[in-house]
């Protein structure tokens, strides 16, 4: 298999009138981590949509070699049907088996995901994102609505991802123990 | 990958599905048929001429009904991104959509048509051929209200708007297929379903489309 690499050069994104940044560049290889920072709306969320290919730049070009995986605030699992029902749709797409036990969600298969709370979702949408087994990961505020014990998990599922040969950009206000290169979008505002 | 997709569609469409209500539009449909006969009076004349007309009125206006909920819900919660990540490209997402929404309506509809058409008194003949006419045409109802669908998915007001936009849309199927009523002619009824076959091959490319620019909004 190939080595997975995330490269963008000169990137510019443009929401409405307002150009939120310009001239963001990041090249990421195995093993490496890039910490989005800056202030809300200040275009973190747009960038990692971005580097997924769901929205085009203003300007730049952005390539990815690997398959990405994004775990955003949007969880893609419906509502109305039991977490383990949700789940399977997703492991019928992907194949891999998510690590349900580590991630507390074992007790929760046959419950209604509407009637899960922020966390549990939250872990949920880790799961699935695991058995997904992309190379490039593209987390965007992955430890909004987690518990101390949530976050000490998805710092340490980062942490195997990276080791196992993955990359990953993560994007969060909040301080990270991960081994990842801090990218501060302020210093990009035009 | 197409089947994943099919099965979680008709799950989630059919009635008794996830998002319920979708015995709704069948009971709109005959509520319809049985208030007609109390608005225009019990002239059995009048109700076998124009009867058939109205049933295919009532047609189009239940087709109308599970548009709310076809595209918005899953635009609303990243499955069309999760799926673009995976490869699966939106025109064969919407193909698996307008094949679950057609058999989460449409079969029910022609069943109910028969209740239906009894109350408004439609002789054997007329009932054949509104059977047929439903057969040909719901298809291409189906794919006007998801393209439309796609389309309002993410404006305010969707629902409504969407089905302002369906009715203009649906006057081809409309006339050939309740026209075929008024002239027993095969014609109208195979023009009826040329125009539907047309509608649904071109409907998961628009809705493909609609879905990639609710993504840029």
């Amino acid at each position: 298999m190939a080595l997975p690499r995330l490269s963008a050069t000169d990137l510019a994104c443009r929401r409405g009138e307002r150009l939120l940044f310009r001239g963001l560049s990041l090249d990421l290889g195995p093993g490496e981590a890039c910490h989005v920072i800056g202030a809300n709306g200040i275009g973190k969320s747009s960038l990692i949509r971005i580097l997924a290919g769901l929205l085009r730049p203003f300007a730049g070009t952005v390539s990815r070699e690997g398959s990405v995986s994004l775990l955003d605030e949007r969880h893609a699992l419906d509502p109305q049907v039991e977490l383990g029902t949700a789940l399977a749709f997703w492991r019928g797409l992907d194949g891999g088996e998510a690590p349900l036990d580590r991630l507390g969600l074992q007790e929760l298969l046959d419950v209604p995901v509407r009637f899960l709370s922020t966390g549990q979702k939250k872990r949920a949408a880790l799961a699935r994102l695991v058995a997904q087994g992309a190379p490039i990961w593209l987390l965007d505020e992955p430890l909004n609505g987690l518990d101390t014990g949530g976050v000490a998990l998805v710092e340490g599922l980062i942490a195997e991802h990276l080791a196992g040969g993955g990359l990953a950009v993560i994007a969060s206000h909040q301080p990270l123990a991960a081994n990842a290169h801090p990218l501060a979008l302020a210093e990009f505002i035009p | 990958m197409i089947l994943a997709l099919l099965r979680r569609d008709l799950a989630t469409l059919l009635p008794g599905g996830r998002r319920g209500g979708t015995l709704l539009p069948l009971l709109f449909f005959l509520a319809v048929a049985m208030l007609y006969p109390f608005a225009v009076g019990p002239d059995p004349k009048l109700l076998a001429k124009t009867g058939g007309g109205v049933v295919w009125v009532a047609a189009l206006l239940a087709a109308i009904l599970p548009l709310e909920r076809l595209v918005a819900a899953d635009l609303e919660a990243g499955v069309f991104d999760q799926l673009a990540l995976r490869g699966v490209a939106e025109e064969l997402a919407m193909t698996s959509r307008l094949l679950a929404h057609w058999l989460a309506f449409a079969p029910l509809l022609l069943v109910a048509t028969l209740p239906a058409t009894a109350l408004l008194g439609l002789s054997g003949e007329t009932v054949r051929t509104l059977l047929l006419g439903l057969l040909a045409g719901t298809p291409g109802l189906a794919a006007i209200g998801l393209a439309i669908a796609a389309l309002t998915a993410s404006l305010r007001g969707g629902a409504a708007l969407a089905g302002l936009m369906v009715i203009p849309l649906a006057v081809p199927i409309l006339i050939f297929g309740a026209g075929a009523l008024a002239r027993p002619d095969p014609a109208a009824l195979a023009f009826t379903a040329a125009i539907s076959l047309g509608l649904c091959a071109l409907a998961p490319f628009a809705a493909g489309a609609a879905v990639r620019a609710a993504r840029e909004g």
